[in-house]
């Protein structure tokens, strides 16, 4: 009886909501199960693995060639960091010399991926906020992206464009010509976006002070990329252990200053323009000489483990891959997903938050599912 | 018995046809509009340059699956879109379209279906019955989002009618009726259209006027990105196009009486300017369509333009900051009406 009139006389109960995995803002599969206090997110559970392929079993059975196509299938939207992360790491575990001018073309593609990949997060983060404009601008210039993609690889979204020990072909007649037009068209552009956004009042609102991470929070949760540098981190690969043709690069690594949503927006803008630097830099000082190293017909590491990671447009992508010297196939392939990695800070970011600002925040940390799910 | 009962009949149908027509257009409009500024073309291939998708739309609409869900209240659930779609089309009953001296085969025909004396209060009074539409809706579905929905739309619609209705208030002691037609004249007597003379009301009556028709960036209630589809979620068929259509129609309905409160109805503009004399031609009907369409294309405008406001800051805005502005500006405008009579 006691506890009968203990009971408050309104049931307050918290509203349970499952936000996906159909949702149109969820940017995939993604499901979040959330804890509501009217219209304020106390909890939030996300539910991933709606996309698990077995991608990193998948791998163990396949020969280490045709890997390469299957890091194409994780993170779709920025196919080419994947294949680069994917081909050094075994590169790294057969110590194999790759040409220069390979590493110079390696790393225009994947500066041309990380502009594509962030005119894709830029466009789908502002439309899940209500500017619907800004993502119809992104896809036009992501269209320039693809169209140089597909002119060197013949592929527009699962590129498959590098090898084990070089690059599959050379550049196609003027193509470096064409490049340098984009990033003029590119830089153009950008204060287009700025202009429909970063001064915008509705905006502003809409992203300060939403989403607040420290520096010393996204280092312990284990943030990476531009959610990190965001938070005040200077931490980027291409700067701390330079791969491909990085470390003859000059380029300045933008770092925010709160680690909310706006800074999170400025940093990626930022990094538009010092890839367009890179991409510049790049295609104006690369050497002449073979696209490919001395392979053997037949890739057989030694026995032996290596960890190997790169700067993906969505933060640190690292490949740890053991050989047994003996098979035609990895003895463990294993991933480092930036999407999976970036994705734990979900919970820490919606807490307190209104139901508005999560459709914001997954924005902000720019997942994409078949990463997170492999 | 002509004039009482079949003169407004034709009117009724010929205002009703006009308004659904042009709510069939205007979504056509918007998608134009909004693909010209994202650099697309939108509907192309439904007849020249998609004039005839509006029609594909409806009758897609039609053959659809009228879905009700199980756990729904079946009553509330059907009365809802009713409860929506009515109160927009009703108040089109006391907006003049144009003056009272028009001409058909020589009948002399008035612009208007009824000239009420309380025209203004009339409106107000209709518009915020189709909220009760919006939350029954939503309650009735028996779903989440919907609920969620439906309880933003209630909030927000609450205040931003406060605001809209004090605006109104300036107009009428501009004017010194409540009669629209009375408002349109005495705007002429006066030589100037009241935005001119109350720019503050009218920027307050058009934010608050987006607030109230749900549209961008005040669309919280039908937010896709956060509530999926908002507190239409669980409709289909026709009933979704009975939402959906009265959106439009309080869209057109809140453009015409932002031209009869603001712009001077069906007044065509310089009427004392000499060289402009041509203007005169056009006949008041057209001026009055002309300027609806104008502040509808600004209505389309803004939604490709902004992003949205979020639950908490839109009420921010709407009473920590239209609605004192809007008393303030009711106050003002007493003083110097006072000050300047006297």
């Amino acid at each position: 009886m006691q506890r009968e009139t203990a009971r408050p006389m309104f049931d307050t109960d918290e509203l349970v909501i499952n936000m996906g995995p159909q949702h149109p803002s969820t940017h995939g599969v993604l499901r979040l199960v959330l804890k509501l206090d009217g219209e304020k997110v106390v909890d939030c559970d996300a539910v991933i693995g709606y996309l698990h392929r077995g991608v990193e079993k998948l791998c163990e059975s396949r020969d280490w060639t045709q890997i390469v196509l299957i890091t194409d299938r994780m993170d779709y939207c920025a196919a080419a960091t994947n294949n680069l992360g994917y081909v050094e790491t075994v590169e790294k575990l057969m110590s194999l010399e790759v040409p220069r001018r390979a590493l110079y073309i390696r790393t225009i593609l994947s500066e041309l991926q990380r502009v594509a990949s962030h005119l894709l997060w830029l466009g789908t983060h502002a439309a899940d906020i209500g500017a619907l404009t800004v993502l119809l601008y992104g896809l036009r210039e992501r269209e320039l992206v693809l169209d140089l993609f597909e002119e060197y690889c013949g592929a527009r979204l699962t590129y498959n464009c590098m090898r084990i020990g070089g690059q599959p072909a050379d550049l196609p007649e003027g193509w470096d010509k064409r490049v340098l037009r984009f990033c003029e068209i590119q830089e153009q552009k950008l204060p287009e976006y700025e202009q429909l956004l970063t001064s915008n009042r509705i905006w502003m609102e809409r992203t300060t002070n939403v989403g607040v991470i420290s520096a010393a929070d996204a280092i312990g949760i284990g943030l990476c990329g531009p959610p990190l540098r965001a938070s005040g981190v200077a931490r980027d690969v291409r700067k701390d252990e330079p791969y491909a043709a990085y470390a003859e690069m000059d380029f300045d690594i933008p770092i925010g200053v709160k680690g909310d949503t706006y800074d999170r927006y400025l940093v990626r803008l930022e990094e538009f323009r010092q890839s367009l630097r890179i991409i510049r830099q790049a295609v104006e000082g690369l050497p002449e000489g073979p696209i490919m190293g001395k392979v053997s017909r037949m890739i057989k590491p030694p026995a032996g483990e290596t960890y190997h990671a790169i700067e993906a447009p969505k933060g640190e992508i690292g490949y740890f891959i053991a050989s047994d010297g003996k098979s035609v196939s990895p003895y463990r392939f294993r991933v480092r997903p930036p999407s999976f990695c970036n994705l734990q800070a979900l919970r820490q970011l919606v807490r307190g938050h209104l139901i508005a600002d999560v459709v914001a925040l997954i924005g902000t940390i720019d997942i994409v599912l078949g990463e997170v799910d492999r | 018995m002509t004039e009482a009962v079949i003169f407004p009949l034709i009117k009724i149908v010929i205002v009703l046809a006009a308004v659904l027509a042009t709510v069939m257009y205007i979504v056509l409009l918007e998608r134009k509009v909004q693909a010209w500024v994202q650099v697309r073309l939108g509907p192309m291939r439904v007849g020249p340059h998609g004039i005839l998708q509006p029609l594909a739309d409806v009758l897609k609409l039609f053959v659809k699956e009228d879905i009700t869900p199980v756990m729904a209240d079946k009553w509330v659930f059907t009365a809802a879109p009713i409860l929506v779609l009515v109160p927009a089309l009703i108040a089109f009953a006391v907006i003049p379209f144009a003056s009272n001296d028009m001409k058909l085969f020589g009948l002399p025909i008035s612009g208007r279906i009824a000239d009420v004396n309380v025209g203004l209060l009339y409106i107000v009074s209709v518009a915020s019955l189709g909220i009760y539409g919006i939350i029954l809706g939503g309650w009735s579905s028996n779903s989440k989002y919907p609920l969620i929905a439906s309880l933003r739309a209630s909030a927000q619609l609450i205040s931003y009618e406060i605001a809209v209705t004090m605006t109104l208030v300036t107009v009428i002691m501009l004017a010194g009726t409540l009669s629209m037609v009375g408002i349109v004249d005495a705007q002429a007597r006066q030589g100037m259209w009241f935005a001119f003379m109350q720019p503050v009301a009218f920027f307050i009556y058009f934010v608050g006027g987006l607030a109230e028709t749900n549209r961008a960036p005040f669309d919280l209630p039908e937010a896709e990105q956060e509530l999926v589809a908002g507190f239409h979620t669980e409709y289909s068929g026709m009933r979704f196009a009975f939402f959906f259509l009265a959106e439009y129609a309080n869209m057109i309905v809140v453009s015409a009486v932002a031209t009869t409160l603001f712009f001077g109805g069906w007044l065509q503009p310089f009427p004392n300017v000499s060289w402009l004399w041509w203007l005169g031609i056009v006949p008041g009907w057209m001026w009055f369509c002309t300027k609806t369409f104008m502040f509808l294309y600004v209505f389309l405008w803004v939604r490709a333009t902004y992003p949205r406001y979020r639950y908490d800051q839109l009420m921010r805005l709407g009473w920590k900051w239209l609605i004192p502005l809007a008393i303030l500006n009711v106050v003002v405008t007493g003083f110097l009406k006072v000050l300047l009579k006297g």
